[in-house]
């Protein structure tokens, strides 16, 4: 059902209401928008059809109403114009400062963010929304400004006439003829919680203008004048009207698509709207818009690249219709083909849409003819079932900057114009020696080699040219009669034409395949470099590496400098990777930061902080933001969107590998913890027997002590004695346990004695050492050493106390220092002569809970794996090993460096 | 010497939050025949040091409301009454921290009670200034802080000015533990007092001169990672 709508002008026609069905992604959609609601701030929109309806003074009533109720109200910025009712309502509010930007000779006062974001009121009150700042501001957009308040959580109440709504500034310029300069984006209006609108009749207002009471500003009073004319204010207020009701069925839709059971199914409609560079397309952008939001429908922008290449200033204008479509809503696709109408019949098909807008055509009708027909016939032929809109153009939106430029063709190298001339003329010569042998017809034939020749080496302008002039060189010198452009015979003529026709169209096939091919190297290109980012990203050992590999890429790519900067937790702000090509200055960081909190691009290309050297684009993976990716390319050069999406798909892929490697540390740490879940059943298990002996035996001695007579007293004692050093030792070694893992041990590094080393290790273990004979032995030269006295104390001490407990009573227990100058070490050895350690024993001896296979004593098999690590901890080394002559022989190894001289005196 | 005869009526002010051990020390102390007070948080514990003007401290370093450092720097700042330390293993640093702070002993919960008898003891009498001897003996030794000598079963002993400086510095304070922070600032002055190992090696040669047993010293004993004390 082909069919063609054309209304008489882009005015928004609004149909009836559907519900739309609530499909699983409105849901989410939904659910995300409650979710960054509950977050954000609430934005509140005064609305009103044009000045002077009372906007200000209706946001400063509300705002005195809020500070009654006891809300920390701050006034940002208002601009009450001298009014003294307006100024009124300002008591008791607090006022910030505003900032001072000296520009160009004056100063302008700007709504100063940073003191509001500072001062964290909860509703803050500034004054026309649709504002542009001074040069220098953080944003160029005053909406810009409120948005991050919102983001920072905070309230704000704003003004905004109709017209300077992004969808309805064109309207309004048709209706009152004044163009429209500032406006704000569709999304970010959408984005109120509540619009408010300050209605007014048109006489009421005219009233109020004729006292006086309405501000008009000077430079707008010719404007002015007009603007507020009765026919234009009833339709002005037809249209704020009308917005407002549009907002509030659009809550409402949202409402029932995630409150009510019962929906009325919606159609499913998607319109697609095609998208060049010239300023109409703007227009068409914001036409389909209106169509979607009234339809309920989702909106696809398709621009349809060709292998002629757009003029800087075209490419330029086409990415901002480009932007402006996305920032409106549409889901924007850039596409390849010669033909526009096919690409974007394949567009629509793969995108399921049912709607294709496109402007109407002011192609020649000859081009036309040539092309087989307009684009509005050929797309009508391959559309099928799919719905063509037209939308003509408004003459008023100025004609004459219509036109797309292409490349002109003096972009095209000099030298390739030379080899043209050059061929021919050579050509040309050898045809004049040649002309009377064979006759002028096989020249014809050629030329036309020449041309396909050329076409195969040069542009596409310089073979168009080498058609022309080959046919217009073989009429004048070879076609009779000769030198000039006259033909004689109908033959020749029709030879002429054809020549003519034949090489345009070889010179045009084959340069537009070169040019395809062109194109398909730069798409492989792409692919190729998205595959080896992804094979560089899989190849990459660890996340350093990866970094290091994106990075490179990137600079390849885009003939840039790239930089990654990372937030190890997501919470820290983030920090450049030391890979990165582009050093960041502090300014660069600021926006990088911008980018990480806000979780948007900035930096140049961009509207935030377009000043910056570098393309900032935030690592985003759900909810957090892992990083940022600056890609800075030099001032003259520039990304395309397409490079500027690449560089999007980059930052996506970088995310999902720091979030990936994220994910395998937290792996590793959940293995970690599962071990020490193990390790914690262990030692419950072994803790609850260890502690249980103990405190029985004081429990049964303190019963004893209580009944029992003198003589049994005594025996007691020594049992309670006993049972509480084991208790004492135990909760020692969990304690020391427990510090080395939590890592809060420490060592204090000091110089230390070898003899009161020993001696403090050996006083707390004489009782315990029972009948094992003890030699100590110190060379007299042992120099003092550094270590943490505490710890080494306590190794000893442990070490010794274990050779007690598992060899034979009787057994010696050898203690000794020594000095290894050749490998700057001191050294302590604890050596038994008790049965040894099997080989199979010494690997897993310093481990947690690992209990020699004797052991007598119990023991939570603690000792050792403390002892191993105080010694590492003083960046030492223990080996167990086997005594020369039988028994175990424990090492502790400290490095060791002389300390410097020590006076005598 | 007995505890009662020293100071019969010894008011001893205990500083604890832990009620069990309040309750231990004050039996162990009320049975040698010390008056025994008790605080159970710092400020508390400050308030009754300024009111009942106890003869003897002891300050356990970690209490609820403030650090036992806090308290003992507060205390400091009016009185050099005795402070002793009570700390738990893991502490070193704070006991150290306290001990350069001007408190004098420290004892390493769990303790003997005789141990903190003992302790209290030289606490006491070091309190009461009895006029600087000018004579100190030990086992065969003999210093003599007037004609600065040392002799050995009255033979002279060549000391070097720093080994007599860390004698004489140690025999001052009988009884009570020195850092080695003091000990080096004294001796050395206080651009040395992170040089260690001056003392390590210093204190070797003291001991091997005047102790009967250098490697294992019965009068300048270590105390393990702190400092040196005299012992008698």
């Amino acid at each position: 059902m082909n069919s063609i709508a054309t209304p008489s002008q882009p005015l928004p026609t609004f149909a009836v209401a559907v519900s739309p069905r609530p499909s699983p992604d409105a849901l989410l959609a939904s659910l995300q928008r409650a979710e960054q609601r509950a977050r954000r701030g609430r934005l509140k929109i005064f609305f009103g059809m044009c000045p002077g309806v009372g906007k200000t003074y209706a946001m400063l009533q509300a705002a005195q109403a809020e500070r009654r109720d006891g809300i920390d109200v701050v006034v940002g910025l208002v601009e009450t114009h001298g009014r003294q009712e307006t100024e009124a309502l300002l008591a008791g509010l607090t006022v910030l400062a505003r900032k001072v930007i000296p520009h160009g000779g004056i100063t302008l006062t700007e709504f100063d963010l940073e003191a509001a974001l500072s001062r964290r009121p909860q509703l803050v009150l500034v004054d026309e929304f649709a504002h542009t700042n001074a040069p220098g501001s953080r944003h160029p957009k005053r909406y810009q400004d409120i948005v991050e308040l919102l983001d920072a959580g905070i309230d704000v109440f704003t003004t905004l006439n109709v017209q300077h709504v992004e969808s309805r500034a064109d309207a309004v310029r048709q209706i009152t003829g004044a163009t429209i300069h500032e406006t704000v984006p569709d999304s970010v209006v959408a984005s109120a919680d509540q619009i408010e609108l300050v209605d007014l009749t048109p006489e009421a207002l005219r009233e109020r203008l004729a006292e006086g009471k309405v501000y008009v500003p000077e430079r707008a009073a010719i404007a002015g004048e007009n603007f507020f004319r009765d026919t234009h204010l009833t339709a002005l207020r037809e249209l704020a009207l009308r917005f407002v009701a549009e907002h509030v069925d659009e809550r409402l839709r949202e409402l029932r698509a995630t409150g009510a059971a019962r929906n009325v199914w919606r159609s499913g409609e998607r319109l697609l709207v095609a998208v060049g560079p010239s300023p109409f397309s703007t227009q068409l952008v914001r036409w389909t818009r209106r169509m979607a939001a009234a339809q309920g429908a989702a909106w696809v922008a398709v621009s349809v690249e060709s292998s002629r290449r757009l003029a800087p200033d075209s490419r330029r204008r086409l990415d901002q219709n480009l932007a402006l479509a996305r920032e409106l809503g549409a889901e924007v696709v850039v596409t390849h083909d010669e033909d526009v109408a096919t690409a974007l019949v394949r567009v629509a098909l793969q995108y399921n849409a049912t709607q294709i807008v496109v402007g109407k055509s002011r192609t020649s009708r000859l081009f036309d003819l040539l092309r087989g027909g307009s684009l509005v016939d050929r797309l009508l032929r391959q559309s099928g079932p799919i719905d063509i809109y037209v939308v003509p153009s408004d003459r008023a939106a100025g004609g004459t900057s219509r036109r797309i430029e292409w490349e002109p063709p003096g972009a095209t190298p000099a030298g390739e114009y030379v080899e043209v001339a050059v061929t021919l003329a050579l050509l040309t010569a050898g045809g004049w020696v040649l002309r009377q042998p064979v006759g002028y017809l096989p020249i014809g034939l050629l030329y036309l080699l020449a041309v396909i020749g050329l076409s195969l080496r040069v542009g596409r302008w310089p073979v168009m040219l080498a058609g022309v002039l080959s046919a217009l060189t073989w009429n004048f010198v070879f076609i009779p009669p000769v030198f000039t452009f006259g033909i004689e015979k109908f033959e020749d003529g029709m030879m002429f034409a054809t020549y003519f026709v034949v090489a345009l169209v070889a010179g045009h096939l084959t340069a537009r395949i070169r040019a395809q091919e062109r194109h398909e190297r730069w798409r492989e290109e792409r692919a190729t470099a998205l595959l080896r980012l992804t094979q560089a990203l899989g190849a990459a050992r660890s996340l350093d590496d990866a970094v290091f590999a994106a990075l490179r890429q990137s600079d390849a790519l885009f003939g840039a400098t790239s930089a990654l900067l990372l937030s190890g937790d997501g919470q820290a702000a983030p920090v450049p990777h030391f890979a990165g090509s582009f050093t960041l200055t502090d300014k660069e960081r600021s926006v990088a930061d911008w980018a990480w909190r806000n979780r948007k691009k900035a930096g140049r290309f961009t509207d935030t902080l377009p000043s910056a050297e570098g393309f900032h684009v935030p690592l985003v993976r759900e909810d957090r933001t892992l990083g940022v990716l600056v890609v800075c390319v030099p001032p003259d050069a520039t990304l395309t969107l397409a490079q500027r999406d690449l560089a999007e798909s980059f930052a996506a892929q970088l995310a999902l590998v720091v979030e990936s490697e994220e994910l395998r540390a937290v792996g590793e740490r959940e293995k970690l913890l599962a071990e020490s879940d193990k390790l914690h059943r262990a030692l419950l298990d072994g803790v609850s027997h260890e502690l249980k002996t103990p405190l029985a035996v004081l429990t049964t001695a303190v019963e004893n002590l209580r009944d029992a007579d003198a003589a049994a007293r005594e025996r007691v004692i020594p049992e309670i004695a006993t049972a509480t050093r084991r208790l004492n030792r135990l909760v020692n070694n969990l304690l020391d346990q427990t510090r080395l893992e939590s890592g809060a041990l420490q060592p204090r590094l000091d110089w230390c004695d070898a003899r009161d080393l020993f001696n403090a290790a050996l006083a707390g273990t004489r009782e315990s050492l029972g009948a094992h004979p003890l030699e100590v032995s110190v060379p007299p030269d042992m120099p003092v050493f550094r270590a943490d006295f505490a710890l080494m104390e306590q190794v000893i001490a442990n070490l010794v106390l274990n050779a007690a407990l598992h060899t034979p009573a009787g057994t010696p227990i050898f203690l000794a220092a020594g000095y290894d100058g050749a490998r700057g070490r001191v050294f302590f050895t604890v050596a038994d002569r008790g049965p040894g350690l099997p080989p199979e024993m010494r690997e897993r001896l310093f481990k947690k809970f690992q209990r020699g296979d004797a052991a007598r004593a119990g023991g939570l098999g603690l000792g050792l794996s403390i002892i191993h690590g105080f010694v590492a901890a003083q960046g030492g080394d223990i080996v167990a090993g086997e005594n020369p002559g039988g028994g175990a022989v424990f090492t502790i190894y400290l490095p060791h460096t002389p300390h410097g001289n020590v006076p005598a005196e | 010497m007995n505890a009662a005869t020293a100071a019969p009526s010894a008011d001893i002010l205990v500083i604890d939050d832990e009620v069990q051990i309040r309750r231990l020390l004050r039996l162990t102390l009320e049975s040698a025949g010390y008056q025994v007070r008790e605080a159970e948080t710092g400020s508390l514990g400050l308030n009754e040091a300024a009111v009942r003007r106890p003869d003897v401290v002891i300050l356990d370093l970690a209490l609820p409301d403030l650090p036992g450092l806090d308290v003992l720097r507060r205390l400091r700042e009016w009185s050099q009454l005795p402070v002793l330390i009570l700390s738990v293993r893991g502490q070193e640093s704070d006991k150290i921290a306290a001990l350069d702070a001007g408190a004098d002993d420290f004892l390493t919960k769990p303790f003997g009670g005789g141990e903190l008898l003992a302790r209290i003891r030289v606490l006491l009498r070091r309190a009461q200034p009895a006029a600087e001897p000018s004579i100190a003996q030990f086992g065969d030794i003999e210093v003599d802080f007037n004609k600065r000598t040392v002799t050995h079963a009255g033979v002279p002993l060549h000391l070097t000015a720093k080994e007599y400086s860390l004698l004489r510095l140690l025999l001052q304070h009988r009884g009570k533990v020195l850092t080695h922070r003091q000990l080096l600032r004294e001796v050395w002055g206080p651009a040395h007092e992170t040089d260690t190992h001056y003392l390590r090696v210093h204190m070797a040669n003291l001991r091997k001169k005047v102790e009967p047993t250098p490697d294992q010293p019965r009068f300048l004993k270590t105390e393990s990672g702190v400092g040196y004390r005299f012992v008698e």
